[in-house]
């Protein structure tokens, strides 16, 4: 019996894919995971491989489409074998199969019952997925809006819309909820991407590979002690959190700006870069990026997510970066920040902007992030205010650094200076603890010697 | 415990009750000279003579409703349908009288009658005589539907019903007749109501009822030789429906594949579909897969005869379809 290929949800948000390039031909001969195609995703270019083995019968679309997830793509089947060219699965009306032995079986499915019903309209009240946060490190300038979900294929009740609940067998939703797994993003492997009880076995075993970030959390666990703690809602939190959503919208979000002295931090990157040779340049931002990990350290409260029914107070800080792409934006994450040296932040930093540019990145490379920078200080823009990306509870925003007149001692002088505004989800940062930590921020950068200390 | 045929445990059991209860007594067609037409009497006729054993014309409706009456007044009448087939004539006596005069006297009078026969297709009857009934009987509310797959299961059921202070409908197979099983000796009653497992197996459950009963276990067998351990329920009792044996059977396997000789629309299985989707919902991984025969008038022709049954290759190829091994 041949097997359907389907367009598999390769991200967490990933509603339809481009089929980039088939990388079997029809007639194929096709092992249990072999690469079949290239995908590209909302996020980056995947690799969609085969479920089954036999040959590959059939392309049903060719190199350059796009594909709603869940949608057929192919055939998988004995060679030679006859497939039924449209979207039902051969055994689906019943129909006759001719086995090797001569015998003829009818497929078990019961003549009798109604048809497979047909997809019913997605409702529109599906979530948007988690916008990564606004600007980035990278022409061109994107504004700092939320960015919009991949364009549309239709009308939001056009029945051709692509569902992204996703398909699980009871067990495997029961499996999930005991433990604690998120099935999104979770590869199933049964008829239409059902994702069944192996599915949920085999991602464990190959430790969250397929598990959404938002369930497998950091790769890196701290030597000692938990990565969080979850903290349950005080009564005084729920209200807060109650009362300012019905005010300004699901994100209660205010902000915070301080003006920060850069001297120091210009001359201490001046003096490393004298001598850091073919090591590669630290940037601003490097040392940016290095300081606000420290920061948050000191002011775990800032390093949250909001989860609903409790806040997720992160030991570990894993600092999303927006990065512009071309038509977008991603945000790659550095993991455990706050235990790397300004050199690797440096050389990490790179390679990811790099490889996002290419839309290289792995799933697990820009998701679980506990808190986001966004840098629009190459474009002069010396203040603006991003947009939280969920379920994280802050975001910087960084400015220019322009040499500015400053009042230092009491006495005028040219200062370079730069202008830092942190967006607060209030539900989880208050107003007094986001400017604790800023202030903390603005030490740190103004004395850029206690980053070594 | 000897080894017998399903015919001859069957015969043991009725003269066993013949003989502990003087209110027993056996009637239908050629039940009597001719040790009737499956020779499931045989011998009970010089045993216990013509008032016990008693040949009736060819009148089903008639002899039936005379062993409603008997039983209405106290006896314990088994009545001998040649075939189920034939019972159409008489199930307006079966369901308009013995399973409603209980409900409807108030409970002042019962009516503790056996109606027994094969049931299902034998090898080319033809469309009229190759039928599986025991969903219109078990679709009735006041009336019990018992079909045993084994000799042992024919004695001890066939007890249980013939003890039984309700109508029982029990349906044998033409086809079971000659197999041989051990069954115990003398005093042996299996209590109506309880499913058994007839093999042991953790991967599926596969749900079946009479005849189907050798069809799951062939295919339960071809299975294990591909690493696959298939825990076979065998209903017994259609009605009441032992819910309980299935449902610890599906939580423990995830998966379950029901097979009947019958017809699927309305069927025995889907009246198990239906009970394993609610009470089990959580521990499915994969849809509930029927196997049953095909929905057309039993064909004449050998071939399409085999094809329109439900055989083990069907059972494995739904057993692999839950399994996701397809």
């Amino acid at each position: 019996m041949a097997t359907k290929i389907v367009m598999e949800a390769l991200s967490p948000t990933m509603e339809e894919g481009r089929l980039v390039e088939w990388k079997k031909n029809e007639g194929d001969p096709v092992a249990v995971g072999d690469v079949l195609a290239e995908v590209e995703t909302d996020k980056a270019v995947m690799e969609l491989v085969a479920r089954a083995a036999g040959t590959l019968l059939k392309q049903l679309v060719p190199a350059g489409s796009t594909v709603p997830v869940s949608s057929p793509v192919g055939w998988i089947g004995a060679a030679g074998e006859s497939v039924n060219g449209g979207a039902a699965p051969p055994q689906a009306d019943g129909q006759t199969d001719r086995r090797s032995d001569g015998q003829t079986v009818r497929a078990p499915a019961p003549a009798a019952t109604a048809p497979t019903a047909p997809a019913a309209p997605t409702p529109p009240a599906a979530p948007t997925p988690p916008a990564a946060p606004a600007p980035a490190a990278a022409p061109p300038a994107p504004a700092p809006a939320p960015p919009s979900p991949p364009s549309p294929p239709s009308s939001p009740s056009a029945p051709s819309s692509p569902s992204v609940r996703v398909k699980a067998s009871p067990l495997a939703r029961k499996i999930a909820a005991d433990t604690g797994v998120s099935l999104q993003g979770v590869t199933g492997s049964g008829p239409e991407g059902r994702i069944i009880k192996r599915d949920l076995e085999a991602a464990g075993r190959s430790g969250g590979q397929a598990v959404a970030a938002a369930a497998a959390g950091p790769t890196v666990r701290p030597s000692g002690g938990a990565a969080f703690e979850d903290r349950p809602l005080t009564q005084i939190r729920k209200t807060i959190a109650k009362r300012l959503v019905q005010s300004i919208g699901p994100i209660p979000t205010f902000y915070l700006t301080s003006e920060i002295d850069m001297e120091r931090v210009a001359e201490a990157r001046e003096a490393l870069n004298a001598s850091a040779g073919d090591r590669g340049k630290v940037s601003f931002n490097d040392i940016i990026l290095k300081a606000c990990a420290t920061a948050l350290i000191q002011h775990p409260a800032c390093n949250a997510w909001w989860q609903g029914d409790h806040i997720r107070i992160w030991h570990e800080v894993h600092l999303g970066m927006a990065v512009a792409v071309e038509d977008g934006l991603i945000t790659p994450v550095i993991r455990n920040t706050e235990r790397k040296s300004l050199r690797e932040i440096s050389a990490e930093t790179r390679d990811l902007a790099g490889r996002a540019r290419e839309r290289k990145l792995k799933p697990e490379e820009y998701t679980g992030s506990t808190f986001s920078v966004s840098n629009l200080g190459m474009f002069d823009i010396e203040h603006f205010t991003a947009i939280i990306n969920p379920p994280e509870g802050g975001i910087l925003a960084v400015g220019s650094i322009t040499p500015v007149p400053a009042v230092v001692n009491g006495t005028v002088e040219i200062r370079r200076r730069m202008r830092l505004t942190m967006s607060c989800d209030h539900r989880v940062i208050d107003g007094a603890t986001g400017a604790q930590f800023l202030k903390t921020l603005k030490l740190l950068l103004e004395n850029p010697l206690a980053l070594v200390w | 415990m000897t080894v017998i045929t399903y015919r001859d445990a069957l015969n043991q059991a009725l003269r066993e009750e013949l003989k502990r209860d003087d209110r027993v007594f056996l009637m239908g067609e050629e039940v009597a000279e001719y040790d009737g037409a499956y020779k499931v009497s045989r011998g009970l006729l010089k045993e216990f003579g013509p008032k016990r054993i008693v040949d009736t014309p060819i009148a089903e409706l008639g002899f039936t409703g005379i062993g409603v009456g008997a039983a209405m007044v106290g006896l314990r009448p088994v009545i001998e349908m040649m075939t189920w087939n034939f019972a159409l004539l008489a199930i307006d006596e079966i369901i308009n009288t013995a399973a409603k005069i209980r409900y409807m006297s108030g409970g002042q009078i019962g009516c503790p009658i056996v109606f027994r026969g094969p049931g299902g297709s034998a090898l080319q009857l033809g469309a009229q005589h190759s039928q599986s009934f025991e969903a219109w009987y078990s679709h009735v509310p006041g009336i019990k539907v018992v079909m045993p797959a084994t000799p042992a299961d024919a004695k001890g059921l066939l007890k249980a019903a013939i003890r039984d202070d309700d109508p029982v409908v029990f349906i044998e197979g033409e086809m079971l007749y000659n197999n041989k099983g051990e069954v115990p000796e003398g005093e042996y009653v299996t209590p109506l109501g309880k499913a058994e497992i007839k093999r042991a197996g953790d991967h599926l459950t596969i749900v079946c009822h009479g005849k189907a009963v050798a069809v799951a276990l062939k295919a339960a067998e071809q299975l294990a030789t591909e690493g696959v351990n298939a825990d076979v329920v065998d209903l017994r009792t259609i009605r009441p429906l032992d819910t309980a044996t299935v449902l610890e059977s599906v939580r423990r396997t995830n998966r379950c594949v029901v097979v009947e000789e019958g017809w699927p629309f309305a069927g025995v299985g889907a009246q198990v579909v239906d009970l394993v989707q609610r009470e089990a919902f959580d521990a499915l991984d994969a849809p509930v897969i029927r196997v049953t025969g095909a929905d057309v008038p039993m064909p004449y022709n050998k071939h399409l005869e085999k094809a329109a049954k439900a055989d083990p290759a069907k059972v494995i190829a739904a057993a692999k379809q839950v399994l996701y091994l397809v």
